[in-house]
């Protein structure tokens, strides 16, 4: 057994592990945030993604002794007082998804793309920066919608916020 | 995946000293081919040696002629690096290539030049570039390096600590990609250098990445995409599988060139 200690969603948490235990198996299986999903267990859809110190990563390719002293934030953390994320209210109110598997992951990803790109993302940069998040459902189209609006909604959330 | 032991050494002393006192030991980079091959039991080492936390395998420098990346850098890192970008902007748009923004955030350069996978970017740009790959031994030329499909100078327990790339006056890569994958079914880089032109290609060949001599030597006198009229690559030295037999390949080999010479030249 290896120990692990990290901040996840905020918090500080130190556990035991097995060494070949996934960040996505620890988070999933010894935490209960069961919000990040396993899709396809060979980094190729996206459902598992997290955010590893501020950066999108497919917590099914990394080990959780890996992300010791990091920090990690889940689907689970991005809501702030009982009030949806911007981007999660953007995937509601656009129907960004049907069966929901894939969205903690497009979320994750959608939120990285806006720390990276900034708030104004036109349809081509939202497509081919979602690559590595696969659907089965939707057809992408509503999630591209979603995503636009959820990135215009974290600027007006900014600017919000400097206002208070 | 197998049990295994894990290591996380601080400096590349320890870990070359725990890879030597280890059996069945193996280095852990950014882990996106490790990992998946050690799910599916091809690959079960007793011993992981995790390069994560090195401060000394980091850091992106320019010097004069070269830049020099740390073995430890991110294709992520390598693709918005504002040294790289403006030094060999070929380099970082072929990072930028690589897999999607996820693999990007934790692949390593050295990772994958240790790998040679024969369909990985990083080969071609090395070979092309004229780099040196710096070990914690020795330094090795890339044309002495990449030795075929997964296979390079490397000892068992030498590390990778940095690569280090000649500025060329003109480069691009020109990459054909399994769009389900996106590896280079077949890549081009090509560089023009004081000293002549480097074509390396990636994706295409049975035995890894691979120079082309006659495209080097026909640019070298002309830096244009009809230079390469009537050269095309052998056939039986191609790859051929599901995606692409080896007649397309060889084809697109010359696609490709023509493509990225046209972008070197473009970008004047």
């Amino acid at each position: 057994m290896t120990t692990v200690s990290l901040t996840v969603n905020g918090q500080s948490v130190t556990a035991d592990v097995d060494p070949r235990t996934l960040l996505v198996q620890f988070l999933r299986d010894n935490l209960r945030l069961t919000g990040t999903h396993v899709g396809c267990d060979t980094s190729q859809c996206g459902a598992c993604v997290v955010h590893l110190n501020g950066h999108a990563v497919k917590s099914c390719t990394v080990l959780a002794v890996q992300a010791d002293s990091s920090v990690v934030t889940t689907i689970e953390g991005i809501a702030e007082g009982g009030e949806l994320h911007p981007m999660q209210a953007a995937f509601r109110e656009h129907h960004g998804l049907q069966c929901g598997y894939c969205t903690p992951g497009m979320i994750m990803s959608a939120i990285d793309i806006v720390n990276r790109k900034g708030h104004a993302l036109d349809e081509q940069t939202i497509r081919a920066e979602l690559e590595g998040n696969l659907c089965r459902c939707t057809g992408y189209h509503n999630i591209v919608k979603a995503v636009a609006a959820g990135a215009q909604g974290m600027a007006q959330s900014l600017l919000r916020q400097a206002a208070e | 995946m197998y049990a295994f032991e894990y290591h996380r050494p601080t400096s590349v002393k320890e870990a070359a000293s725990l890879a030597g006192g280890a059996e069945d030991a193996k280095f852990l980079a950014g882990g996106h081919t490790l990992l998946p091959t050690m799910k599916l039991r091809l690959a079960g080492p007793a011993n992981l040696i995790d390069l994560g936390q090195i401060a000394e395998l980091r850091g992106i420098e320019r010097s004069g002629s070269a830049v020099t990346i740390g073995a430890m850098m991110k294709h992520a890192e390598v693709a918005t690096s504002a040294e790289v970008k403006e030094a060999i902007p070929a380099l970082a748009e072929m990072a930028e290539l690589i897999g999607d923004p996820h693999v990007r955030n934790r692949g390593t350069i050295g990772g994958s030049i240790a790998n040679n996978d024969p369909s990985a970017d990083y080969p071609a740009a090395c070979l092309a570039l004229n780099a040196t790959i710096v070990t914690n031994q020795r330094k090795v030329a890339a044309d002495d390096f990449f030795q075929g499909i997964f296979t390079t100078a490397l000892e068992e327990g030498e590390i990778i600590t940095r690569v280090s790339f000649p500025i060329p006056s003109q480069a691009a890569y020109a990459k054909f990609r399994n769009p389900a994958s996106r590896y280079a079914l077949v890549g081009v880089f090509v560089a023009k250098h004081a000293d002549g032109v480097r074509v390396a290609v990636t994706g295409a060949g049975s035995n890894g990445v691979f120079r082309v001599p006659e495209m080097e030597k026909a640019l070298s006198g002309s830096f244009t995409p009809d230079a390469l009229n009537g050269i095309a690559v052998p056939q039986d030295r191609m790859n051929s599988d599901i995606h692409a037999d080896a007649a397309y390949r060889a084809h697109l080999v010359g696609v490709m060139a023509r493509r990225a010479v046209q972008a070197a030249a473009a970008r004047g």
